[in-house]
């Protein structure tokens, strides 16, 4: 577990809007939570469902303040649709003195063919995601089903699982 | 302790677990973001909830029903407040007998809104008490608080939530004990001098009311609502006053600042304040939108520094807030340019512009997922202020313009929206009807989709999807005397719908068009409640 070594861990997820967004982010503020870790979500849900830019922000760790990560602290950004990169990756942590930079997570981590459906690769990307948080793989799945409508459980944690088995710089 | 059942929730899911355990005996208002998911999740949590017509209509309800005894919840967005507002100042007067909670959700940086009003000012406004809470621990436990000090005082108490506290989610263990249960089962008081407003009435209940008002920021002083977090640096450093969503970002951003939190925001605890003041090298005040604290707390002569017009505008945020603290008034990088929303391929709305647009309409246009019908490709809307605006704006450019131009105005306006204010706009085109007439199209799409897909009296089904009385529009409008009242499905009819434009735009008459076909995303779920009514009724499948 290389987990960032400061209190809070900062998580910021974006793709347009029916990608899955803010499904990915209450499954992680979920696990999150169950983990033990205090933790809050912010996101902006409005006119999203139309297709437009969304993002949510997760942070947790011993104590959260601001629920919405603070402008370039970004521990890890996931990108959920290529073109929404740019747009997004100033929330990133710059590599300061003796810190490593935060990390960009995209499908492009994924290999599509071993994906169990195209939809499930926001949960895919969480998996990726998993190996580098202190959360443990139970709470990740329970946080799956609870999130989730029961006929969708296989193929998510299968998608999870996929993403959770691939390397990840 | 540590038995009470811990949750992750949203504000607005917290503030719907505290009604529950509140004892709110009903529970209503009118779809609006960031407010809408309160009274959805009180409903499934088995709470009463309903949705009025508009914001009026949902806190006259409520104030009825505090009047009768039983506990009352009202939501609404910021804008809502306008349209509630008239019953909102007199009913600080008549006060009521059972809680009476009036949430408004502010939306500051407009995610989805047409201003960033600052409702704060209407608490000192109507002048009631005012709570805002900075997270969803706050928002159930300042709700619980709401019902204790509306029933305390006998007066509504407003509960001001903003986007970030609505829609956050953060841990909340529900504890506090609720508040204790209201004197009796719902009966009917009379007290004509305390309810009913004529002059010789109201003259009293408003010196009842200052009087009221007194005693309550007397008891801000010290009540737990407002307390001072000592922060990390030396003890009569940096101070630092906020309250709402402020106060989280504050304390992240200086974390060595003392900070007093103002959770009742009105009236303000000015002897707290000044003591507070009194004990820092320099105290700040930082709060998001209008600079309502700063401004009342210098008015009581304490000198305390704001923040720069710059931050005004728009939400705060931690990066905000460094800079704000460090008096940075340099004018802000705006962030890189997302994607913007879109009408859904297919949408029916989308049918109904490219007419519009076709035809070179001067469009009077309204709030709903059709406003969308402003941006690329369709570009066919003109003007769009607040709900209701669409009919009578238009009528008004009819008024005065030119014939020629004055035939080519067209108001659009939705079928939630229609029930919310668009009533009294055709009854206005009636009454004053311009020399060239108008037409009228209601984007009837079988729901309010904008905010989610929530119910509305012309669905004909209640906040739960149950059966509910319906709202027949063609009926409505023929009943006004409107002779050319038609009906057509956008997506299917576009050929009919195109002549019947056609026709309506070149007669000096009126003309109300229906469109009518199920918004996308909604048209499963309506099919769904609808075979569910059939089955309740035993009706036959056609
Ligand atoms: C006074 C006020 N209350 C609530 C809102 C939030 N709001 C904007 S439009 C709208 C209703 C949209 O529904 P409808 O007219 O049916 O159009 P649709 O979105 O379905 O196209 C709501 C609830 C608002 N802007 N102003
Ligand atoms: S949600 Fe419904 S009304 Fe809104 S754009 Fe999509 S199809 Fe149209």
């Amino acid at each position: 577990m290389n987990s960032p070594n400061h209190e809070v861990v900062n998580v910021v997820i974006a793709g347009l809007g029916g990608q899955g967004v803010l499904k990915a982010s209450d499954i992680l503020a979920d696990a999150a939570f169950r983990s033990g870790h205090d933790v809050k979500k912010a996101e902006v849900h409005g006119m999203s469902q139309r297709g437009g830019s969304i993002a949510s922000d997760v942070r947790f760790g011993a104590r959260v303040l601001s629920p919405m990560v603070p402008e370039g602290e970004a521990d890890f950004l996931l990108v959920l649709s290529p073109d929404q990169v740019e747009p997004n990756r100033h929330h990133l942590r710059p590599t300061g003195p003796g810190r490593p930079g935060g990390s960009l997570i995209t499908p492009e981590a994924i290999d599509p063919a071993a994906l169990p459906n195209r939809r499930a690769v926001n949960v895919a990307l969480l998996g990726v995601l998993s190996r580098r948080l202190p959360i443990d793989e139970t709470a990740w799945q329970d946080a799956i089903r609870a999130n989730l409508p029961e006929k969708l459980h296989a193929v998510n944690l299968q998608a999870f699982a996929l993403g959770r088995a691939t390397p990840h710089p | 302790m540590g038995s009470a059942q811990r949750l992750l929730l949203s504000g607005d899911e917290a503030v719907a677990r505290a009604a529950l355990a509140g004892g709110i005996a009903l529970g209503t208002g009118y779809p609006g973001t960031p407010s809408t998911e309160i009274l959805e999740t009180f409903s499934a949590l088995g709470g009463k909830a309903q949705w009025a017509p508009n914001e009026k209509v949902g806190l006259e309800v409520g104030l009825g029903a505090a009047f009768a005894g039983g506990r009352a919840l009202v939501t609404m967005k910021h804008v809502g407040l306008n349209v509630a507002a008239d019953p909102l100042f007199t009913a600080a007067y008549t006060g009521v007998d059972a809680a009476l909670v009036v949430v408004s959700a502010d939306d500051p940086g407009m995610a989805s809104s047409q201003n960033e009003q600052d409702n704060r000012r209407y608490a000192e406004a109507a002048a009631l008490p005012m709570l805002e809470p900075s997270d969803s621990q706050e928002a159930y436990g300042f709700t619980l608080a709401a019902i204790e000090l509306s029933e305390r005082w006998r007066m509504p108490v407003l509960l001001r939530l903003t986007t970030r506290v609505c829609h956050s989610k953060t841990v909340v263990s529900l504890d506090g004990a609720p508040p204790a249960a209201p004197d009796g089962a719902p009966h009917f008081r009379r007290d004509i001098k305390g309810r009913v407003m004529i002059p010789a009435n109201a003259r009293p209940a408003h010196r009842r009311l200052r009087a009221k008002l007194a005693e309550i920021a007397r008891w801000g002083e010290t009540c737990p609502l407002n307390r001072v977090i000592e922060g990390t640096g030396k003890p009569a450093g940096l101070g630092i006053i906020a309250s709402g969503i402020a106060c989280v970002h504050a304390r992240e951003a200086a974390p060595e600042a003392a900070v007093l939190k103002l959770g009742l925001t009105y009236p303000l605890p000015l002897g707290l304040i000044r003591a507070f003041a009194a004990a820092h090298a320099r105290t700040v005040v930082v709060e998001e939108g209008d600079p309502y604290l700063a401004n009342a707390i210098r008015a009581a002569g304490v000198a305390v520094e704001s923040a720069p017009e710059i931050y005004r505008f728009g939400e705060l945020n931690v990066g905000r807030v460094r800079r704000l603290l460090a008096g940075d008034a340099t004018p802000e990088a705006a962030p890189p340019p997302g994607k913007p929303p879109q009408l859904c391929a297919g949408c029916p709305h989308g049918f109904v512009f490219e007419l519009l647009r076709k035809h070179g309409c001067i469009v009077a246009g309204d709030i709903g997922c059709y406003t969308l019908g402003v941006l690329p490709p369709h570009e066919a809307m003109d003007t769009c202020v607040c709900m209701g605006a669409g009919i009578t704006v238009g009528l008004g450019m009819r008024h005065v313009l030119p014939p020629a131009e004055a035939r080519r105005v067209v108001s659009v306006i939705g079928d939630s929206t229609f029930v919310h204010s668009g009533i009294t706009g055709l009854v206005e085109m009636v009454y004053n009807k311009p020399p060239t007439g108008h037409v009228v199209l209601i984007l009837d799409n079988g729901t309010t989709a904008m905010t989610g897909q929530q119910e509305h009296p012309g669905t004909g089904r209640a906040l739960d999807h149950a059966p509910a009385g319906k709202i027949s529009f063609e009926d409505l409008a023929r009943a006004l005397g409107i002779a050319n009242v038609r009906v057509f499905d956008p997506t299917r009819e576009t050929g009919a719908l195109d002549r019947a434009l056609t026709d309506a735009l070149a007669a000096d008459d009126l003309t109300v068009i229906i469109t009518r076909r199920p918004c996308l995303l909604a048209a499963g779920k309506i099919r769904q409640y609808e075979r569910a009514a059939g089955a309740c009724h035993e009706q036959p499948e056609s």
